[in-house]
């Protein structure tokens, strides 16, 4: 299960900004800890942090776009990353990743339509010895096949 | 007696069970009221044979593996009994694949509790710190570079010429920056170093620090690690309580603090200019060099950045004596590399030895060949911006400049293997791709190049026009390669023209094939 996310409000938003905008450069970190609280960057976020660093709101909405991990709504229930890097694809990974958009009804990069889960590629885990691999929720999956594949979705879907 | 037991807590472990591996041993000593402890370690890198269980005895860790949960109770059983079992591996030492290396930043991989500072001590560690502290900035500067350590992230630049470029800048605040955003695929050496003997990078930045007279240091992991995020930030807070960041580092007038900062999955942030700009706030936007980051780095400040297996190289380099370091290599390849056996291969894992071994060796002898039993056909070396070599190449020698003339490169040295079921075509296709993802947009042979090379790739499968559109590839690889600002667009031609010029075949249908179809 994911961790629940809290409701964005501007009260709290502001109170996650102030905790880490002394940092030397701390837009990144400070979206990282805004998408933790939220499970996503709220747009109304975006010209706080702007004003709590003394930076414009494109340069801080440029920052935001340009990293993959940061989200602009909130992703699926249950967030299922299949690595689709080359250590991966050697393995068999390209044909498990279809095999999970089939399943789920969904190509890579998208949430289901009763959002419970959302599909990503990972352009590596570092499990490259032990590939193809995967993670749900933050939790990681070795030496997958095609029953270990159908257990993550199944249990994703739950 | 409480029986001692290891267990990796390594992400790569973790993947396979070794949490719950743990668990069953823990609820099966409670069955037999048998006293255990057991020790969450890093990893030996044998993971063909994770979760590996290792249990102390008077003649030292003995080891077993591939343990699941189930077998708990019989491991227990022999252990407790003397017997064998089925999954024993004997000495943990002894295991032909880890005596054959060379093991000097990973001696303690696996070995030690990397949450424990005293562990890190007993064995060995912070021996390079008290003698650097002891010879001074410039023996050290000569040690470093008398060890002929190069850059182990794959650039191969020479780490005693960086430092002291550094140490001879002259500013109010200098800063060390370690390069923990390994994105290659099949590389995995900084995760394992930094989750399974994280105190080793702290004490690698902490002499870089001591050496140059920076005061402030940043360890930059990518969000894709979070295990070793988390073992960076318990070692260094570790490190604080015991007088080794801070001021007064190891009872000298030396202060350097350290702090983990997290990407947040941007690949071109592995690129030194990138990965600045990302830790000073920004996008990460590839900076044109020069100015160099040892004049002009973090906040505009004289910074030494370093892979994280260069500031793991360091400490021993440092305890040992430059000259134990060099004596092993060849050419001007200095010392070990951690190489890493990936992808389709029986026995992947993290295989760290001199520089020298071939290509060959490493696939076939050690690596075992691959794990579906079919006839090993492309490796690609390096990273996503590395070559494919094909068998015909398995006798180069892993050496930057072996690699080198032959149109390849070590990079960070990861090694994935590809069965005969590799479609070149696809493999290359993929490279565009990846480039045209990850790219920071800055050039334009980068940003727009890898778009028109997916799409011509895409054209070669499709049978449209091939030879033609193999020439149009290949002067768009020669353009990105000779007009790219980083390595990001300048080495993806690597991948894509080492598999049209050593996998013709895949791309161009044999004549004979067509006329029986």
């Amino acid at each position: 299960m994911t961790a629940v996310s809290e409701h964005w409000s501007e009260a709290r938003g502001a109170e996650i900004i102030a905790e880490h905008a002394g940092q030397e450069g701390a837009t990144l970190v400070i979206l990282h800890a805004l998408q933790e609280a939220f499970g996503y960057v709220p747009e109304p976020a975006i010209p706080m942090v702007a004003q709590a660093l003394s930076l414009s709101r494109a340069e801080v909405h440029g920052v935001f776009t340009f990293y993959h991990d940061f989200r602009h709504k909130p992703a699926g229930r249950h967030v299922l990353k299949l690595c689709c890097a080359e250590a991966c694809q050697a393995a068999g990974g390209d044909r498990l990743a279809a095999r999970a958009e089939a399943k789920l009804g969904v190509s890579l990069g998208h949430t289901t339509a009763d959002d419970r889960v959302t599909l990503e590629p990972i352009y590596c885990l570092g499990l490259c010895a032990t590939a193809p691999s995967a993670m749900l929720d933050g939790r990681l999956v070795g030496r997958l096949d095609e029953a270990r594949l159908d257990a993550l979705v199944a249990e994703a879907q739950r | 007696m409480t029986m001692r037991l290891f267990v990796p807590r390594d992400a790569g472990a973790v993947a396979v069970g070794a949490d719950d591996v743990a668990l069953a041993l823990e609820q099966a000593a409670a069955r037999r009221g048998l006293a255990i402890e057991i020790i969450r370690t890093g990893s030996r890198g044998l993971y063909w044979l994770e979760p590996v269980v290792e249990v102390a005895t008077p003649a030292g860790r003995i080891a077993f593996g591939p343990v699941t949960p189930a077998d708990a109770p019989s491991l227990l059983d022999a252990v407790a009994t003397g017997g064998p079992h089925p999954l024993g591996l004997g000495a943990a030492e002894e295991i032909p694949w880890l005596k054959r290396q060379t093991r000097l930043t990973f001696a303690r991989c696996g070995v030690i509790d990397p949450r424990s500072l005293d562990d890190y001590r007993a064995h060995g560690g912070y021996k390079g710190l008290e003698r650097a502290l002891s010879l001074g900035p410039d023996a050290v500067l000569a040690e470093v570079t008398a060890s002929g350590l190069r850059g182990r992230g794959g650039a191969g630049f020479p780490t005693g010429i960086k430092w002291k470029t550094v140490a001879q800048a002259s500013a109010n605040r200098k800063f060390i920056v370690c390069n923990a955003d390994e994105g290659d695929s099949g590389t995995f050496a900084d995760r394992m170093i930094m989750e399974g003997d994280p105190f080793l990078v702290i004490e690698g930045m902490t002499i870089a620090a001591i050496t140059v007279g920076a005061t402030k240091g940043y360890i930059y992991i990518r969000s894709e690690y979070p295990h070793a995020v988390e073992a960076m930030n318990a070692a260094i807070k570790a490190a604080k309580r015991g007088g080794y960041l801070g001021t007064d580092i190891g009872g000298s007038k030396q202060e350097f603090d350290l702090e983990v900062r997290v990407g947040a999955g941007a690949y071109v942030c592995g690129e030194e200019t990138s990965l600045l700009e990302s830790l000073e706030g920004r996008r990460g936007i590839v900076r044109a060099k020069p100015p160099l980051p040892a004049h002009h780095g973090l906040f505009g400040k004289p910074t030494v950045i370093n892979n994280v297996l260069s500031f793991a190289a360091v400490p021993f380099v440092m305890a040992e004596g430059a000259k134990a370091y060099a004596d092993f290599g060849m050419g001007r390849s200095r010392g070990t590399m951690p190489i890493q056996l990936a992808g389709n291969i029986r026995h992947g894992g993290l295989f760290e030895t001199a520089f020298g071994v071939t290509l060959g060796e490493l696939v076939d002898e050690i690596g075992g060949g691959t794990f579906t039993d079919r006839p090993v056909r492309a490796v690609q070396v390096g990273g996503p911006l590395g070559a494919y070599f094909p068998r015909a190449l398995f006798d180069t020698p892993f050496d930057y400049e072996a690699f080198a003339a032959r149109d390849g490169l070590i990079g960070h040295g990861g090694i994935v293997v590809f069965d005969d079921s590799v479609d070149m075509r696809r493999q290359a296709r993929f490279a565009m791709e990846f480039c045209a993802i990850e790219s920071c947009g800055k050039c334009t042979p980068c940003r727009i190049g890898s778009t028109r090379g997916v799409e011509t790739i895409e054209k070669i499968i499709n049978g449209e026009r091939v030879a033609e559109n193999l020439a149009l590839v290949e002067d768009l690889c020669n353009t990105m390669k000779f007009g790219s600002l980083c390595a990001l667009g300048g080495f993806t031609p690597y991948p894509v023209l080492s598999a049209l010029k050593h996998f013709r075949e895949d791309f161009v249908p044999a004549p004979t094939l067509q006329a029986a179809e």
